[in-house]
């Protein structure tokens, strides 16, 4: 990989005064980013850890919900969260493996946005707020497309609040080589309704599948989505599986998905 | 009582010390004063005339030593073709000259057409990119699909090869005629048309060479990744670079893996000796995982049509299989035997069939070179032959387990000479069948697929009834058939003054442990302890002229020259007894370590006679030699013959089309076992990378060349969660009959019985669970390809 | 060129790196650690596990200069005192629970960190906690036999269902 300045501030305000440096880029966890720099596919001048931040670490709840710092690694979230949002906690326990959850992290999936990403389902699933170093962002806001969010240059991910479900669960059918998501519904029932949320699908990234939000909010139970068919023309086709396959995932995991949630 | 010591004992593994220290030396682990770094620069397209290679910005950055391209080496040898197949009308292959670095044309992606050596590995990496940036290479357009390579004679991998065919092969051509006429008038054919998957090995440890040059001496020395250091001595030296042998030294440190893509002599291992010797210094290269994906050697990639002719009963009648076979854009070393001596002469499989002909037609492609790759021609012929038997029984509605019982070739009738000319010298296959059976518990299938229903699966299960040809191989056939090596081994026995002993041996270890086993039989026929004896592999300055780790031949040739060495051993002890003793040597007898005159209690022990032998003070000189040390070469009568019926059963999701398999029965027949741990750790793997095969792994490029599967983010390896327990027997012994230790090998029984296996489990589920008109899907059956099966 | 310093296997060190050089690499070649392996370069194999403060990490797709400071544990310091086998290797060497070593010094790290938090495992929690490692030779049963047998269970009997 091409070299660079590594820099690892302990403020968020270092962090944003050394993301505003030519070529600067953010390093979190580095799941995702250093085997893209491997591949000389990104090729940053600077490298602004922000696994040092304490301000950015941890569970807790708080106001609108379960706060959750942009730096913390999956595996604290699989353990912390357990008590208080477990289907996010097991969402978190299932990325990548436990090597890889020690080191990445939720603020540097959500910055990445990769459409076969396993937490951005979660976070639009719950309507949740993604914190930054300048406002909040609605998860209905915050993904814009593959790899593609509101995040704009020098702006940094603190961190996510999650209002917590009545119910929920994520289920995951996994990509054979990578362990990403092939597709992953995150089913979440709130009190004004359900939201279901799909990744690994689409081209177009993450997004909700309102027919069975319509039909789950009437009635939360797997029947209830027999009737529907998620578009296949929008899914993605590969070299792992179909747009008619894709689509047949979305709906057998939604279904699953309301079941294991009871 | 189990064994605890000697032959057939489950000794532990003396190597694991070192590997679960991480003290294990490996290749890239070595760190040589003054080394240099290369960096391959490896073409993006698939195929491209290279118009410009402009190095002169790399040889300006800081760091660089040397820049090398396919000029430099135009001169030199090429990597050669280690088999000459004719075609059926009596022409020889077609066999393009394949270059340390592509020159003229680029012919894969991850074709090396250049070279950087530079202080740093960055250093050289960064360099590389230049090159790569700076160069121009015209892109051609690609030939990716074999049907296409044929059809389309105006593009052309080689220019001078008209219709991309390296070979239109038959076997045997004389049977044709006859199989025609048998299959014409046959009461029922099956016919089934199907891909094995083309395979990546992926051997965990990248290939890795490092190339040293002495300029006091002229000497060579070559540290790689090799699963057979004079092979790969013999082809860079002589083949290649024109270095004598005599001043090549190749090491083959530990190796992690190789499954066959470590056997060939790759361009690497001549660039980093040619940059030695350029530079005086020390040049390691080691791939990254993304260029192996490029630039090992591949395995499988046939397309096959099968026939099965029988009666109404199921009595087979005849076999004829047309194979398109993919080499690749070069001749790796195996790869034009691959296909046919290793895949055609299997095609009888177990069975007492009358008629059997099989054509290849071996084919030219812009894609990465493709050869041996565990268990080589062997998994092909087994699928197609298990899978079309399986078909078959399906459209005429008769028992897969009796069907194949009553095909089977009977135990009266070895040694017996299949219609494709091997001779089989033993087996039971009637043995290994009942076994299987009865540690499946088949007649309790029913109750456990009524378990799976109850918890929404289909459940299945698939046999696979196999012979494999192994112990590579008999010189004397092998040359007939077109092989330009011998295939013996060789293997030196040194008894130190102290007793203990030096084995060296020509095969290599890069997984299987020999260093225990080898010991393990040394130690046995010698009556001393197993510590007493160390082996030593893979160093052509210590070890004799030996072939190296492949074709599960280790134990049945290799192990056979060192029992040969070992016994020279005993003989000579017993000249050196019958001189202590003054006794006569013939009345001199051998046993548990030590040799004494029969009907006395007169004895020397082994250490006794091993110390004499170095301090020969009142030695007869005109008839006994000081010094106690033996070699022997083996080369093997015949091949051997490994069979066992293997028995999977499999869950499959139907909402996903995820197949899980369940349970894995293996019912083998490897002869006689030296350790039963180690064999079953071999059979472990095999089925692991077989039920890999038939699950998960596949290799794809799109129409321009590009390889789709190039790292693990998108070739999917089986992981622990993939795999269950396996259920392993090996109590069916029917010994070889013609090598000295009554052993067949046991390296790829697992990778070459196992596919059919799944895969017969999987439309066994399919159609028990009502999805009747699937007959077939293509490995491997991934959960996209079930559901789409099931919903078509 | 930045000088990093740790504690590796207890003892203090420290090293030359650049930016973009990996803990792997720092080991490698930086302390001459050569028994944590690179297997791949996308994070996926698992040979290069090695604990930094405890938690197993890909050594592969951490920057040196990022762990600074940190208290790292290698291959190399899983033996005994007295240079014995620990518990983890010698059920590893026990059930055969390696062939050509490469991906072992992974498999043995994550093993022992997975007992570290589940001290009796099942078999199914040990497979899914061996999910990042891949094997290529041993097709994963003895390897997961030899991990429950490192917790004390008994795995005499152990068959598929």
């Amino acid at each position: 990989m091409h070299n660079f300045d590594f820099v690892k501030p302990t403020s968020i305000a270092d962090a944003v005064q050394a993301m505003g440096g030519d070529g600067a880029q953010a390093l979190s966890g580095g799941q995702t980013l250093i085997p893209t720099m491997k591949q000389r596919l990104a090729a940053p001048t600077v490298l602004v850890s922000l696994t040092g931040i304490s301000e950015m670490q941890g569970v807790c709840m708080g106001e609108g919900g379960l706060h959750i710092g942009a730096a913390t690694p999956h595996a604290v979230v699989a353990r912390e969260a357990e008590a208080h949002y477990p289907a996010l906690a097991a969402l978190a326990g299932g990325i990548g493996d436990p090597a890889v959850r020690n080191k990445g992290t939720i603020g540097g999936s959500l910055a990445n946005n990769d459409p076969a990403a396993c937490y951005p389902s979660a976070v639009l699933a719950s309507g949740a707020t993604v914190v930054t170093n300048t406002r909040r962002i609605a998860a209905d806001d915050w993904f814009q497309g593959m790899f593609s969010t509101a995040l704009t240059e020098g702006e940094i991910i603190t961190s996510v609040i999650f209002p917590v479900p009545a119910k929920a669960a994520y289920v995951k059918f996994n990509q054979p080589a990578s362990r990403f998501a092939l597709t992953a519904v995150f089913v979440a029932k709130y009190p004004d309704g359900v939201r279901v949320a799909v990744t690994g699908a689409s081209a177009g990234g993450v997004f909700r599948w309102t027919e069975a939000e319509a039909a789950l909010s009437a009635n939360f139970a797997a029947s209830a989505i027999a009737g529907l068919t998620a578009d296949a023309s929008d899914m993605i086709g590969d070299l792992h599986g179909s747009q008619a396959y894709r689509a047949n995932l979305v709906k057998v995991l939604t279904g699953r998905a309301v079941t294991a949630a009871g | 009582m189990p064994k605890d010591h000697g032959i057939g004992a489950s000794s532990k593994r003396r190597e694991d010390i070192r590997f679960l220290t991480g003290k294990g030396v490996y290749t890239d682990d070595m760190n040589i004063a003054g080394q240099a770094h290369a960096v391959m620069v490896r073409s993006n397209v698939a195929h491209g005339k290279i118009v410009r290679v402009d190095t002169t910005a790399a040889e300006a950055m800081p760091g660089v030593l040397a820049v090398f391209t396919g000029e430099d080496f135009a001169a030199v040898g090429g990597n050669p073709a280690g088999w000459l197949i004719n075609s059926r009308d009596g022409t020889p292959m077609r066999e393009p000259k394949r270059p340390v670095l592509a020159h003229g044309k680029v012919r894969h992606v991850g074709d090396a057409y250049a070279a950087v050596v530079a202080d740093t590995y960055q250093q050289a990496r960064d360099a590389a990119q230049v090159i790569a940036d700076a160069s121009e290479i015209e892109e051609l357009p690609a030939i990716v699909n074999m049907v296409d390579a044929v059809a389309n004679a105006s593009n052309r991998v080689h220019d001078e090869i008209p219709d991309n065919l390296c070979y239109d092969w038959g076997w045997i051509e004389d049977n044709r005629a006859k199989v025609d006429a048998a299959i014409k008038s046959a009461p029922h054919v099956t016919t089934l048309e199907l891909v094995n998957n083309r395979l990546i090995p992926n051997a965990m440890e990248p290939r890795a060479s490092i190339g040293e040059y002495f300029p006091g001496t002229q000497d060579y020395k070559l540290t790689t990744t090799s699963q057979n250091p004079h092979l790969t001595r013999l082809l860079v030296a002589a083949f290649v670079l024109g270095i004598p042998e005599n001043k090549l030294q190749v090491v083959a440190p530990d190796v992690g893996g190789g499954f066959g893509s470590k056997i060939y002599h790759y361009g690497e291992e001549a660039l980093v000796l040619a940059a030695a010797k350029n530079l005086h210094r020390p040049v390691r290269w080691t791939a990254e995982r993304s260029e192996s994906f490029l630039s090992d050697a591949h395995g499988r990639d046939h397309v096959t049509k099968i026939e099965l002719a029988c009666d109404l009963e199921g009595n087979f009648i005849a076999f004829r299989t047309e194979t398109l076979a993919n080499v690749g854009a070069y001749l790796s070393n195996f790869a034009t035997v691959t296909p046919t001596f290793l895949h055609g002469t299997l095609m009888a499989g177990p069975y007492k069939v009358p008629n059997v002909y099989v054509n290849v037609k071996t084919v030219f492609t812009n894609t990465a070179p493709v050869d041996a790759y565990r268990g080589a021609g062997r998994p092909e012929a087994t699928y197609s032959l298990e899978r079309v038997v399986d078909k078959m029984c399906r459209e005429l509605g008769l028992d897969p387990f009796e069907v194949r019982r009553k095909n089977f070739v009977t135990t009266d009738m070895f040694p017996y000479t299949t219609p494709v000319a091997l001779v089989y010298d033993t087996g039971n296959y009637q043995a290994t069948l009942d076994k299987v059976m009865e540690m499946a518990d088949v007649g309790a299938f029913e109750a456990r697929r009524a378990a799976s229903a109850a918890k929404g699966k289909l459940r299945g299960m698939g046999l696979s009834t196999w012979v494999e040809a192994c112990g590579i191989a008999p010189s004397h056939l092998v040359g007939i058939l077109g092989a330009r090596v011998g295939l013996y081994d060789a293997a030196t026995v040194r008894v130190n003054a102290t007793g203990n002993l030096s084995v060296m041996v020509g095969a290599h270890s890069h997984g299987q442990g020999h260093e225990t086993v080898f010991a393990q039989i040394v130690a046995d026929k010698l009556g001393i302890p197993e510590s007493s004896v160390e082996i030593v592999h893979g160093d052509t300055a210590k070890i004799p002229f030996g072939m190296g780790s492949y074709g599960s031949r280790s134990l049945a040739v290799c192990g056979s020259a060192m029992t040969k060495a070992v016994d020279k051993i005993i003989a000579k002890g017993k000249k050196i007894a019958a001189h202590m003793l003054e006794a006569a040597e013939g009345d001199i007898t051998f046993a548990d370590g030590k040799f004494s005159v029969a009907g006395t209690d007169k004895a020397k022990t082994f250490g006794e006679i091993a110390f004499s032998a170095y301090v020969p003070h009142n030695y007869p000189l005109e008839t006994l030699e000081p010094g106690l040390e033996e070699t022997a070469f083996y080369d093997p009568a015949n091949f051997t013959y490994p069979a066992g019926a293997y028995l999977c059963e499999v869950e499959v999701d139907e909402g996903t089309g995820k197949v899980d398999v369940v349970a894995f029965h293996c019912a083998d027949d490897f002869g006689n076992i030296m350790n039963p741990m180690i064999v079953e750790g071999q059979v472990h793997g095999g089925v692991g990378q077989g039920i890999g095969q038939a699950l998960c792994e596949f290799t794809t490029y799109d129409e321009n060349g590009q390889l789709l599967t190039g790292s693990y983010m998108d070739y999917a390896m089986p992981r622990a969660e993939d795999l269950p327990f396996y259920n392993v027997d090996y109590s069916c012994q029917t010994p070889c009959t013609h090598n000295p230790l009554g052993v067949k090998g046991c390296g790829e029984a697992g990778a070459i019985g196992s596919p059919p296996a799944v895969v017969n489990a999987v439309i066994d589920a399919l159609q028990r669970g009502g999805h009747t008109s699937v007959t077939h899907i293509d490995m491997p059956v991934s959960p996209s390809r079930v559901w789409t099966a099931m919903n078509a | 060129m930045t000088k990093v310093s740790m504690t590796v296997n207890g003892r203090a060190v420290s090293a030359e790196t650049e930016g973009r050089t990996l803990l792997s690499a720092y080991l490698r070649d930086g302390l001459r650690l050569t028994g944590t392996h690179v297997g791949c370069d996308t994070s996926q194999c698992g040979a290069c596990v090695v604990h930094v403060d405890g938690q197993p990490v890909k050594s592969c797709t951490v920057f040196a200069q990022d762990v600074a400071g940190a208290d790292v544990r290698t291959i190399e310091g899983m033996a005994n005192a007295d240079g014995s086998l620990g518990v983890i290797q010698q059920a590893f060497q026990d059930h055969h629970g390696l062939q050509c070593g490469f991906c072992t010094p992974g498999m043995v790290m994550s093993a022992a960190a997975l007992l570290a938090e589940n001290p009796r495992p099942s078999e199914h929690e040990v497979r899914h906690y061996l999910e990042g490692n891949i094997c290529r030779c041993t097709g994963y049963h003895n390897i997961v036999k030899a991990v429950m047998a490192a917790s004390g269970q008994d795995v005499s009997a152990l068959a598929a269902e």
